[in-house]
């Protein structure tokens, strides 16, 4: 039984290593935004960019 | 296919009959559409109408404006918007006009095929914004905004950048507290556990007093750190001599916390540590629901401030003209305003006539006819014509800008209403320490000093007011969502309570009770003539001429249209020469009497105060009245009478002339109105009702415009309609996102239903404490029973607020419609 004075104390550490990757997520902003990665998840992520970006681009058309 | 079944293939809205090509391919009900549509097919984007008609059920069109942004490129607007990095990147924030699905996300987030230079754009569903990364060497921000604006979403940048840098980062802050108190919380429980089961099937002292340390260092981390701000808030209700619900919450921490330690030291007792660590962690994170939930309402009136114009057009020396930024004007420089813009300072024009409208500024609900030499107010709007501005004041210098002031002082002069809870709360310490010092002069006399601290603190511990404390952010929060959908951004919470009891309501006539713009009211005499008139008023920018061409649907065609500045507009339709304007200019015109059968009708028209125009056509000799005015709202009857019924006083409050105030007033019944009010006597009017006010009915402010922001400002509550200036939607705490004044009696409703839930909770959680009480002052309380106790209340109050505001129409025609019966 006295593993667990061992135990409990690597369970704490577990759990601070938790907190403490939460709030370098939440530091960095990861939680800022709670709504679009959920509308993200079901966009095809194969999609192959066109054949020539250039050519396409409508940044140089006339306003 | 035909036009009539013809679907945009953009929007999938229907195609207006004008707009549809037989011939074409494809159809569209815009040209934003239109454009739309080319590009996402020209740029291999096609994607978007899959994912579109996956997840979106709602049409609308692409809102592309075709304007070309060039005011963003200017420096000084560059350098307070854009963040540059080292890497010769620039990032900007740009809150987009219709965004609304998953699928204007994945097209957003595609910007960079579409405009080179851009290297990621992220979107923010929830409060319409974009983050776009760019090199601001390959692309102008100007053309960003452009490309956007291409895909059919209006950009406009982001203002505060700072202010939401703090928030963000205070919103971040919030977040952690939780999480840490969650991680803890969870870890006491499992120790407690062990400790609980010890008290059933025996344990070892060793372990009992290795748990018991683990739970009190697990404890008192909760108490320093998250459960540190129920204690700042209570020292600073303290401070301030205000009732908090902070103090009994910190109260009952404090002295488990405190008879915690001192049991873990002594070795015997009860720690309370589990239940310390519970509640901490429900009341958290039912205050970060709440304050979620009013960041949305905040956020979606910061994206509406944004949406009004922040440039201008100068015109320099040369006679070029140039988008500047408003704050770079100054006196003496000319500006060129266009038609439906607004001025953006104050000064006198020099070039052109036009109608301007200062509704918004005075409350007028007639648009003013201006001349060179005639003055213009910075927020008036131009109706009708270019005119050519020499400024002369701008800023805080400006008529617009001293109203501001007015809204600073009044918001100065705005008393903190004391919440219901916080109001309880007052009491609930008082009655809470006689109740606790009683337990411990009994115990003490009974078993001694020891025992009497004991059963005592026991009582403070399990008496914490927390179903409470979680009750009134829940409900709000429930409340504040289910307004949101009603129509209905409140601000501040504080306005839920207050407009649960009737009090006294000032309502503000133009553009409130009103439609605020000049629309066709009634019409009499020959009717045939209507259409030719509509055919000639096609032609001239007035506000009237405009209502008129609007109202009548004509495929006419006008030829010889000559038109007299204030006075009518003359030309020919049908061979029929057709004359429209001014009673007095037409009989003059024609040299003729007004048909004694239309004569009564004039009259009516003028007792209702509406503009009597004349029309004649020369080859009938027949003579047709159309009265224009700024028209009663749909819904305004129904709903003043509605919150009439609720017991409400009403009252109307207007700068427009006397006259057209108390026509309408007399439309709708309310008996107390004043006409020609200016700003500052409105705020005065509130500050009157607010001093003479007896007992707790709330004084409201209904306003739309800047005339209305001080009284806005100074109420308890001040709600800003739809359409509003932006000074009334800054000075409000309600902003009505749906037109007309119906959303106000559903905010009535919700705010009663929500205060009876909270009064529910109340009740039960008020029950709960009563048999914690009892139990700690038998003595009988044990951690155990505190731990099972406290959650059970907190949760059981949780599932009540879900219910708050449940039974308000979520849709405007079910409330007139539920009244009007």
């Amino acid at each position: 039984m006295s593993v667990v004075y061992i135990m409990i104390p690597v369970a704490l550490l577990l759990a601070g290593l938790g907190v403490a990757a939460f709030i370098i997520a939440a530091k960095k902003g990861q939680f800022d935004d709670l709504d679009t990665p959920a509308l993200r998840a079901i966009f095809d992520d194969d999609e192959t960019p066109p054949e020539h970006p250039k050519e396409k681009s409508i940044t140089n058309d006339d306003a | 296919m035909t036009a009539n079944e013809s679907i945009c293939d953009h929007c999938g809205l229907p195609v207006p009959s004008g707009l549809y090509e037989p011939d074409a391919e494809h159809q569209f009900c815009c040209n934003g559409c239109k454009t739309v549509y080319n590009i996402l097919h020209g740029s291999g984007l096609e994607n978007y109408y899959k994912i579109k008609s996956a997840v979106d059920s709602n049409a609308q069109p692409a809102a592309t404006t075709g304007s070309n942004y060039e005011e963003l490129d200017d420096p000084a607007f560059q350098s307070t918007w854009v963040t540059e990095s080292d890497e010769g990147t620039a990032e900007v924030e740009l809150l987009l006009e219709g965004m609304h699905c998953a699928a204007c996300v994945w097209l957003i987030e595609r910007l960079p095929r579409v405009a080179d230079g851009v290297i990621d754009a992220r979107a923010n569903i929830r409060r319409r914004t974009v983050c776009v990364r760019y090199r601001p060497s390959d692309i102008k921000l100007s053309t960003v905004a452009q490309s956007l604006d291409k895909l059919g979403y209006a950009a406009h940048p982001a203002r505060g950048k700072e202010a939401r840098q703090i928030r963000l980062k205070e919103d971040r802050k919030f977040l952690i507290r939780v999480a840490v108190a969650g991680a803890l919380a969870g870890n006491i429980m499992l120790l407690s556990i062990a400790l609980y089961g010890g008290e059933f099937d025996g344990i070892s002292d060793a372990w009992r007093t290795t748990f018991r340390w683990y739970s009190m260092a697990l404890g008192l981390a909760v108490l320093v750190w998250p459960g540190r701000i129920f204690f700042t808030g209570a020292i600073a209700a303290l401070r301030t001599r205000t009732a908090h619900l902070d103090i009994p919450i910190a109260l009952a921490l404090a002295s488990a916390g405190i008879w915690g330690t001192l049991n873990t030291f002594r070795g015997i007792g009860e720690i309370y540590f589990d239940s310390v660590g519970v509640l901490v962690f429900l009341l958290l994170v039912g205050r970060w629901i709440q304050h979620r939930q009013q960041r949305a309402a905040s956020d979606s009136v910061e994206l509406m401030l944004t949406l009004t114009p922040s440039s201008a057009t100068l015109i320099d020396d040369d006679g070029n003209t140039k988008r500047v930024p408003i704050e770079t004007l100054q006196a003496g420089m000319s500006v060129q305003v266009a038609a439906g813009e607004s001025f953006p300072a104050d000064g006198t024009i020099t070039a052109g006539i036009t109608t301007i409208d200062n509704s918004l500024l005075t409350g007028e609900s007639v648009p003013v006819t201006s001349d060179a030499g005639d003055p213009a107010l910075a927020g008036a709007t131009n109706l009708s014509s270019p005119v050519t501005v020499r400024v002369q004041a701008v800023g805080e210098h400006s008529r617009i800008g001293k109203l501001m002031e007015l809204v600073a002082q009044a918001s100065e002069h705005k008393t903190p209403i004391v919440r219901m809870a916080d109001r309880i709360a007052g009491y609930f310490v008082i009655i809470v320490i006689i109740l606790a010092f009683g337990t411990f002069i009994a115990w003490t006399m009974i078993e001694g000093p020891a025992i009497g601290i004991e059963h005592a603190t026991a009582l403070l511990i399990v008496t914490c007011p927390c179903a409470l404390g979680l009750a009134t952010p829940m409900a709000m929060s429930v409340a504040l969502g289910r307004s949101a959908r009603a129509g209905m951004l409140i601000k501040s919470a504080a306005a839920l309570e207050l407009m649960a009891k009737p009090g006294t309501m000032l309502l503000d006539k133009t553009g409130t009770l009103t439609a605020g713009a000049t629309t066709v009211v009634d019409t009499y005499g020959d009717e045939s003539l209507l259409s030719a008139a509509a055919a000639i008023e096609r032609s001239s920018n007035h506000p009237i001429a405009r209502a008129i061409a609007a109202a009548f649907d004509s495929d006419l065609q006008a030829t010889d249209v000559n038109q007299t500045t204030g006075q009518g507009i003359t030309g020919t339709v049908n061979n029929q020469s057709i004359l429209v304007g001014s009673v007095d200019f037409v009989l003059r015109s024609t040299n003729s009497e007004i048909p004694p059968e239309l004569q009564p009708k004039l009259v009516r028209l003028l007792d209702r105060a509406l503009t009597p125009i004349l029309v004649h056509g020369s080859t009938t000799n027949t003579f047709a009245l159309i009265g224009v005015g700024d028209q009663l709202r749909t819904d305004a009857a129904a709903s003043t009478q509605s919150l009439q019924k609720r017991g409400w006083n009403l009252e109307i409050c207007s700068g427009d002339h006397p006259r057209i105030v108390e026509s309408i007033a007399h439309q709708i019944n309310i008996q107390t109105h004043n006409g020609g009010v200016t700003p500052e006597a409105k705020a005065n009017r509130i500050a009157t009702l607010k001093e003479t006010n007896t007992g707790s009915a709330p004084i409201v402010m209904v306003g739309d415009g800047v005339n209305d922001a001080a009284a806005l400002a100074r109420a308890d509550v001040g709600i800003a309609v739809h359409g509003g200036a932006e000074a009334s939607l800054e000075a409000a705490d309600v902003y009505l996102i749906q037109p007309g004044v119906a959303p106000i009696v559903k905010l009535a409703d919700l705010s009663r239903s929500t205060m009876s839930t909270i009064r529910l909770c109340l009740i039960i959680s008020v029950c709960y404490n009563t048999v914690a009480a009892s139990l700690a002052m038998a003595g009988l309380i044990s951690a155990l029973i505190a731990a099972i106790i406290m959650p059970i209340s907190s949760l059981t109050v949780v599932a009540i607020c879900t219910r708050a505001g449940k039974n308000v129409a979520p849709t405007k025609s079910a409330t007139i419609s539920s009244e009007s019966v």
